[in-house]
């Protein structure tokens, strides 16, 4: 279907599922309960998981298929998210030209940048896209202030001009919205003690989100795709067949740096602010980050590794002392105290501390990622049924 | 490999998916029914504390937390009642809010706008929380607060000290207790000229965000009113922590005083350093350099060490006055965890305080009834002296500090001195004053 053979369509599919029935699988816990503190099936953090696994999927058509590390991704969702916001204010609250400009943008960014940058390889090629982000921010947080609001972000206002909308009604900003649908609208479906949110503004974020994978696995199995792949496995070789491999690389970060435009452009459609923290360079490693976790070059790694990061960040960082408190009160008083402190490091502010940790697990256990474990759980099951014929019916394969 | 074969059926399945992903979302448009966002339906009512826990300015975040819960002892009654016993308002019963019991949940704002709003959004989204109050940064407060306004929740902004808070970033649903860069600028003034002169030379270093403008811009013209002249303003990068090549052409530029725009870190490193090449020794046009700190807190004080004695600052409130409520506060908070509080402890507990008693005299968590209550609302008690809360821009009026670091400490939270308490009227502005121009509060929203 769609141009795809049987197996990426299948994987694809179970994507879309996975997008379409989030809200029920984010929020297995009833409401009440204890176990409620696990739940992730809130709009706010639904649509984090797609936005970033959008980011991320793009960072890995770069990464993945070419090896070069770009260390300064997070310049372009940056970028995005003030094209996004500065739509909202001139033209329309509408989200469409926002997305729309904000990819533009961000493509015309990374041709600048991808231009200078990928005159370098290796080492040389992160640093030179780490100095530029790192650019980016500083002009973004100081001298930039007029255009990008500074410290404190760009904001929309009351007496913004929204040439399209026409003047403002009531004493409200108006809130984004496509052709009437409010992003923020969402509806509430309650069975016994479980409550699900269905956000306007997730699906949105899904849906788009299933187009920019479809897109990713049209590339990935394209002859574009391929000669990416030779670039990376070695791009001497390439220069000596006589093939120019810069106008392939190029080609690469400009669509990879539009993914994370249209990341930050829906953003901004979430939540109509863009700040200058969005470009520091904490933020580009993470995308780095996730797309390691999940399996580099992989088609879903990137997502599972954005939605494993996004979910510790806003899950474990909320658990504070008084909830273990809870949790363990059933325990004599001294062991309870005991259990508290040896888990408290590890949760709440602490949760960077398990990110690391977890994270140096993977690179040392499972240098493929999440894509890697899931790999190895369904050759465990796979050859109880049918011999070593399942080798390869896993959903994807990591890139040399 | 690309195997595109297109055909009747393969367009017709296509388009049958794509149709159906399309139409998905409007199924769900019905909303539900409840008065306001997040209207307290059980026995119990959640308060959202978004405080830094980690990142530069964890510290204060840490102090912020033991207010917040301090606060919620009080509330339910249990404790010795703080700063309830001084409260000019008698509402407040310690059964909790409105008879409900405060529950809360804490996040992480990390110092970052991004980080704070998806943490307030969990707080409003999952956790049901019907207010959201902290920050520890102006940015932080400005992004959280256009938040709460669009989400239909109550703000109350921690420490944030940038005239934007309240100026042109100024939201319905927001309020701020803590006071502001121009309200520093009017109270130091005065005390300056008493102690310097006023034939002085300025030199301001800044940091270069909004915060350090807006502070420049407040001391710059409460200054230059009393006829001191400013000779430059330089910006310093927010990530400097080596401020040698600022300071040494401060010497060669003829001016007699350096103002450090400055907070925090950069504040501890730059005053280190101005005091390091000597300046406080020299003589300049006759005068003794001095050195001023508009902005002061406890925190900064304890980390620039033996370098604040004698640097004039100001603060929003510190532990050593003498009224009622302030007494009674350290000694609630000095017995719950056994030292003073700082000024940062102080505004979140009584922003807690002011939400809650809103609420039982407006009879409802309803955000536009709480804002009908807290505006133009004048109280005492909680350790400012007598206060007003502007319906204007949601700003406090309250007596402002100015202090001095202490010459001889006697303990690593007594570094600081009170030399004048500035009355209100003194620092009090126009709403439309030219530093706060831009912006408007627009009206309350109760969200769904």
């Amino acid at each position: 279907m769609l141009g795809l053979n049987k197996k990426d369509t299948s994987l694809l599919i179970l994507v879309a599922a996975l997008a379409l029935f989030a809200p029920f699988i984010l929020n297995p816990f009833p409401v009440g309960s204890a176990m409620a503190q696990f739940n992730a099936g809130y709009p706010d953090l639904m649509q984090r998981f797609v936005i970033f696994g959008i980011f991320a999927i793009g960072f890995n058509i770069l990464f993945g298929l070419t090896g070069y590390l770009s260390f300064g991704h997070a310049a372009f969702l940056g970028v995005g998210s003030y094209a996004a916001v500065w739509m909202f204010k001139l033209l329309s609250m509408n989200v469409v030209p926002a997305i729309i400009l904000s990819v533009i943008t961000a493509g015309l960014f990374a041709l600048v940048i991808g231009y200078v940058s990928l005159r370098r390889s290796g080492i040389y090629f992160s640093i030179l896209t780490l100095a530029f982000a790192q650019m980016t921010y500083a002009l973004a947080y100081s001298v930039l202030t007029p255009i990008t609001g500074g410290e404190t972000g760009l904001q929309l206002a009351l007496d913004d001009p929204r040439v399209l909308d026409g003047a403002a009604t009531g004493d409200n900003i108006p809130v984004p919205g496509f052709f009437g649908m409010e992003m923020r609208g969402s509806s509430q479906l309650e069975i016994g003690d479980w409550a699900f949110t269905f956000s306007n503004g997730y699906y949105f974020c899904a849906i788009i989100m299933l187009l920019s994978f479809y897109l990713s696995i049209r590339i990935f199995r394209s002859p574009f795709g391929m000669m990416l792949r030779a670039i990376k496995s070695n791009q001497q070789r390439l220069y000596y067949t006589g093939l120019n491999a810069r106008p392939y690389t190029l080609a690469a970060f400009v669509i990879s740096g539009m993914y994370a435009g249209l990341a930050g452009g829906l953003m901004a459609a979430m939540d109509p602010l863009a700040g200058a923290e969005r470009m520091f360079w904490t933020a580009s490693g993470e995308v780095v980050l996730m797309t390691i976790l999940g399996g580099v070059g992989t088609l879903i790694g990137p997502v599972l590794g954005a939605g494993l990061i996004k979910y510790m960040e806003n899950i474990l960082s909320k658990i504070n002392s008084d909830i273990l408190h809870g949790w363990f009160a059933f325990l004599p008083d001294g062991l309870e105290d005991l259990i508290v402190t040896l888990i408290y490091p590890f949760i709440g502010k602490g949760w960077h501390l398990t990110l690391g940790l977890m994270f140096m697990l993977v690179v040392i256990f499972l240098p493929g990622g999440l894509v890697e474990a899931g790999q190895r759980i369904s050759r465990l099951f796979g050859r109880k049924k049918a011999d070593d014929k399942s080798e390869k019916s896993t959903s994807t394969e990591p890139a040399e | 490999m690309s195997n595109s074969n297109l055909t009747r059926r393969g367009l017709l399945k296509t388009s049958a998916v794509a149709g159906a992903g399309v139409a998905l979302p409007t199924i769900f448009t019905a909303s539900s029914a409840a008065a306001y966002t997040n209207e307290p339906t059980g026995s119990t009512v959640t308060l959202g504390f978004n405080v830094p826990q980690t990142g530069p300015y964890a510290d204060e975040g840490a102090d912020e937390l033991r207010a917040y819960e301090l606060a919620v002892e009080h509330l339910n009654g249990g404790g010795d009642g703080g700063m309830m016993n001084t409260f000019s308002s008698k509402a407040l019963q310690g059964n909790g809010i409105l008879g409900k019991k405060v529950e809360y949940v804490t996040g992480d704002t990390q110092t970052k706008s991004d980080a704070a709003r998806a943490s307030a959004k969990s707080m409003i989204e999952k956790d049901g929380a019907v207010m959201i109050t902290g920050g520890s940064s102006s940015g932080v407060a400005v992004a959280v607060q256009a938040l709460c306004q669009e989400a239909g929740v109550i703000f109350m902004a921690g420490l944030t000290h940038s005239n934007d808070t309240t100026g042109k970033d100024k939201r319905a649903n927001g309020f701020r207790h803590f006071f502001n860069s121009y309200m520093s600028g009017a109270a130091l003034a005065p005390v300056l000229k008493n102690a310097y002169g006023d034939d002085r030379k300025a030199y301001h270093l800044t940091a270069d965000y909004n915060w350090g403008y807006t502070t420049e811009e407040a001391v710059r013209s409460s200054t230059e009113a009393m006829g001191w002249e400013t000779v430059a303003a330089v910006k310093t990068p927010l990530t400097q922590t080596d401020f040698s090549s600022y300071i040494a052409p401060v010497l060669q530029s003829g001016a007699d005083t350096l103002v450090l725009n400055h907070y925090g870190g950069n504040m501890v490193n730059s005053l280190t350093n101005a005091v390091q090449f000597g300046l406080r020794d020299k003589q300049v046009n006759g005068k003794d350099f001095q050195i001023i700190v508009p902005l002061y807190s406890r925190l900064m004080a304890r980390g620039a060490g033996a370098n604040v004695k004698g640097i004039f600052g100001s603060t929003n409130w510190h532990w050593s006055l003498t009224d009622e409520g302030s007494k009674a506060f350290v000694k609630s908070f000095g017995e719950k965890y056994g030292f003073p509080p700082s000024q940062a402890a102080h505004t979140t507990y009584v922003q807690t305080l002011l939400y809650a008693d809103a609420c039982e005299r407006a009879g409802s968590f309803q955000p536009c009834a709480v804002v009908e209550a807290l505006e133009d609302f004048e109280f005492d008690g909680l350790g400012n002296g007598k206060t007003l809360y502007r319906g204007d821009d949601h700003q406090c009026f309250k007596d402002v500090l100015v202090v001095k670091g202490k010459e001889n400490p006697t303990s690593e939270f007594d570094l600081l001195e009170i030399v004048e308490v500035t009355p209100a009227e003194q620092v009090t502005y126009a709403p439309d004053h030219p530093q706060f121009q831009g912006g408007a509060l627009g009206s309350c929203n109760d969200g769904a």
